[in-house]
């Protein structure tokens, strides 16, 4: 084999391992995007039923309730709020160690039919001040909270915190 | 005093960085003798600055000296002294002072047992690395002082990150930066070819072991992260697709790639631009898992105390060493010219398509990563990329590679044919395709889980296959020993590394088998999963050093039988105000019995129960992979100096 058909056919068979690789993952992330929704966009645009997606926020304040399901898993109901609006999550599992009210929380999961978002994870894994970036970001978008203004106010005050003030929205 | 000790070392060690740099580059450029005999003995140096540096550190958190704000942020003298030790990497500043004592030892060794190397060569490799270590004692002193003194000091400091106190502190990083900075090594003498503009044999001789030691080292690295993960965080996964353990991935399967095409460059001569270009790679791609890590631009369980300002520090230390080396790799890499040639079906062909798809795998690791951040950062979109997508996008390009992996060895090199290679390893190809349809009777239309136990049956029998044929164990018995003895340890640790990886394909199968259930129990009552009884004996508190835990006692039964008492605690740490959960494992090695103790309520507690089938092997997988990799170290061909020693010579011979 010459020194040129062997360029030929290593070039082939990059070309071929690349055009695969790129093909794989355009086809991968078409179906498995997650985005991140706040309850405000949700209340802006309900996602489609059957697409798993991110929803953060604060815990509302008083609204956990841990129940046990009829066949023994324990159940805990909540409210995921961004001072705007908040959405009621069902979720069946162990919350985790960091879990509390009025505290930051990142959940995964699907919207019921009945607007019910079912998780099928929660994330708060970090300290008690820590707040995701994505629930940072979407307190700021709700307008609760100018990063310019100082800290973000006591994280138990948001649920009950005015509607937002009519300010244009940032970003998207 | 000993703290500024250690400061004043660590600006004396970035002093000697320089002269490293500057010596050894001028001596090679004009063949100074005297000036490159000069830099191994500065490498010794600047290894010596930075151990004491880093000893300074380690004794002002042994002596928990709350004079030092690093110190007053991450320790606590209530704290054992193993994770006082290892709390002193378990923070921004020290594990970045970490990295640079790797590197400055990986500087020593090149010093000490590159006695071999041409003295242009080794000058060269040992100022590149001192160029790095420049950069990164310069971002260490520059931004993230580990010796900063606080005033007035506080009586005691705030404490180690609870989920950090654990053994697996004490040896996760430090495997892991040996890995990521041995690929330093590699890109020094990457760059170091391209300079001088030639890549023969010899070099892929001196190349070999450093890619082979980093490597083995990263697989531990990335296998013990793997466990600590496994048990500590009580989730009952080992891997998550966290940004963080792709930062790890990344420069894994680079250096996998590197490995191989140095084979072929020792060898026969041949991918030279493309093993270079791979050196470089390989750094590249730890360079960016250190910038990802220590960036704070990630969210996860490693994003401990770090701040965005740094992140540009070290994005442009990345910009500057990955941009100037595909830099000089475009303007030099056209004069290395290619000596040996092969057919698509020979060794290095199969060599070819390892690389290939390792690196197709890497790059979607690498788009799965960053394109989140980057469509946040572009686009203002927030969406995260999950293990579906990872396992959707890799599981067809593993298929082909685990399969092509086990033919790549029985091939011979140059050229060879298909149809005897795959005679040979007949068996292995029917033990496989056997396990997949057992999998598939067994346990119904689960794909995953049967596609794993084929390529793990499939893999391990190949490895067998391709050393008793090599031994000629069936063909003539009697003498198998004395060619056993003959065979090349390079040839073992191949087979044994090759073999590593069917182990752990092996767990990872058999974890996708894996069962949990979830339920409120009361003391006395019990939960039933895959033919085991967990019945909740009692619960109670449970004192610690640092801690108070709750810890529930769960009897195991299979039928009457007794098989093990798990305890499952919940530790909270009233200095950090956390709660860790501690699960309890008994593993039986054909499956783990993981026990995870949730909230307390209505006199009960939510028990979280998962059976992982042969989840241990995932981990024993990759020990015996390292291992490979250090039997194929060991070999007498990487420590004998290689024959080209006069490579002008050698290429006139030739």
């Amino acid at each position: 084999m010459t020194r040129k058909s062997r360029r030929l056919w290593l070039l082939l068979l990059c070309a071929l391992g690349l055009g695969s690789a790129t093909a794989l993952t355009l086809t991968a992330f078409q179906d498995n995007l997650v985005f991140f929704r706040s309850p405000s966009d949700i209340a802006r645009e309900a996602p489609k039923p059957d697409r798993a997606f991110r929803l953060g926020g604060l815990v509302e304040t008083g609204s956990v309730m841990r129940e046990t399901a009829p066949d023994g898993k324990p159940e805990a109901r909540f409210r995921v709020t961004d001072g705007a609006h908040g959405v009621a999550v069902t979720y069946i599992g162990v919350l985790p160690d960091l879990f509390r009210e009025g505290q930051g929380v990142v959940t995964l999961g699907k919207l019921g039919p009945d607007g019910t978002f079912r998780a099928s994870e929660v994330l708060a894994r970090h300290d008690e001040t820590y707040m995701p970036p994505e629930v940072a970001d979407a307190l700021k978008r709700s307008g609760h909270w100018n990063p310019n203004q100082g800290a973000a106010p006591p994280a138990a005050t948001w649920n009950t915190l005015e509607p937002a003030p009519a300010q244009p929205r940032r970003g998207s | 005093m000993i703290p500024e000790i250690g400061h004043f070392a660590l600006a004396l060690a970035l002093a000697l960085a320089l002269v490293q740099a500057v010596v050894g580059m001028v001596g090679a450029q004009r063949a100074d003798a005297r000036l490159m005999a000069a830099t191994p003995a500065l490498a010794a140096g600047l290894l010596v600055t930075i151990a004491a540096a880093f000893a300074c550190l380690v004794w002002a958190y042994v002596a928990n000296d709350t004079t030092v704000l690093n110190v007053v942020q991450n320790s606590h003298s209530a704290k054992p002294l193993l994770y006082k030790i290892s709390g002193a990497w378990g923070n921004h500043e020290g594990s970045m002072l970490l990295w640079v004592l790797i590197l400055a030892l990986c500087g020593g060794a090149v010093a000490a047992f590159g006695t071999n190397l041409p003295s242009a060569l080794q000058a060269r490799v040992l100022a590149v690395l001192a160029l790095v270590a420049l950069g990164f004692l310069g971002f260490i002193l520059g931004t993230s002082n580990p010796f900063q003194r606080i005033w007035p000091p506080p009586l005691d400091g705030q404490g180690l990150n609870p989920v950090l106190q654990d053994p697996g502190l004490a040896f996760h990083p430090p495997l892991l930066y040996l890995g990521y900075v041995g690929f330093a090594v590699t890109y020094a003498f990457a760059v170091a070819a391209l300079i001088e503009g030639r890549v023969d044999a010899a070099w892929g001789r001196w190349v070999r072991p450093w890619a082979l030691a980093a490597w083995s080292f990263l697989t531990l690295g990335i296998a013990l992260g793997s466990w600590w993960a496994y048990y500590e965080l009580g989730w009952g996964g080992y891997w998550f697709w966290d940004p963080v353990e792709n930062a790890s991935l990344m420069p894994w399967l680079a250096g996998c790639a590197l490995l191989h095409s140095a084979i072929v460059v020792e060898k026969r001569e041949a991918l030279k631009t493309w093993t270079v270009f791979l050196a470089l790679l390989a750094f590249g791609m730890s360079l960016l898992g250190t910038f990802l890590v220590r960036s704070g631009v990630l969210n996860s369980v490693h994003a401990f105390a770090n701040d965005p300002a740094r992140g540009t520090v070290i994005l442009i230390l990345l910009t500057l060493y990955i941009g100037g080396g595909f830099l000089l790799f475009a303007w030099r890499a056209q004069a290395m010219l290619p000596t040996g040639v092969f057919t698509p079906i020979s060794r290095e062909g199969a060599l070819v398509l390892n690389n290939l798809l390792l690196c197709s795998i890497a790059a979607v690791v690498l788009v799965g990563t960053l394109y989140p951040m980057f469509a946040d950062l572009v686009l203002g979109e927030k969406f995260s990329v999950g293990p579906p997508f990872f396992n959707t996008a890799i599981l067809p390009l593993a298929v082909p590679l685990v399969g092509a992996m086990a033919l790549g060895p029985v091939l011979s090199w140059k050229r060879a044919r298909l149809f005897p290679a795959l005679q040979r390893l007949w068996w292995a190809a029917l033990a496989g395709l056997g396990a997949l349809a057992l999998c598939l009777a067994l346990e119904g239309q689960r794909i995953g889980p049967a596609l794993g136990f084929g390529a793990a049956a499939w893999t391990i029998l190949a490895a067998m296959a391709d050393i008793a044929d090599r031994i000629a164990l069936f063909s003539r018995p009697r003498a198998a020993w004395a060619r056993a003895k003959g065979l090349p340890r390079a040839a073992w640790g191949g087979a044994l590394a090759h073999a590593g990886l069917g182990v752990m394909i092996l767990g990872l199968a058999g974890m996708g088998l894996a069962t949990d259930t979830l339920r409120l129990v009361r003391p006395g009552e019990s939960v039933a999963l895959a033919g085991l009884d967990y019945r909740l004996v009692s619960l109670a508190d449970a004192p610690g050093p640092n801690f108070s835990a709750r810890r529930a006692t769960v009897e195991v039964r299979d039928g009457s039988r007794l098989v093990t008492t798990l305890m499952p605690e919940r530790r909270s740490f009233p200095l950090a105000r956390m709660t860790t959960t501690e699960a309890a494992i008994h593993t039986t090695w054909l499956s783990d019995l993981y026990v995870v103790l949730g909230e307390e309520r209505e006199g009960g507690a939510v028990l979280r129960i998962h059976n992982n089938p042969l989840a241990p092997w995932i981990w024993l997988g990759g020990a015996i992979m390292a291992l490979g990799g250090g039997l194929s170290l060991s070999d007498r061909r990487m420590r004998v100096s290689a024959p080209a020693v006069r490579p002008v010579k050698a290429g006139a011979r030739a």
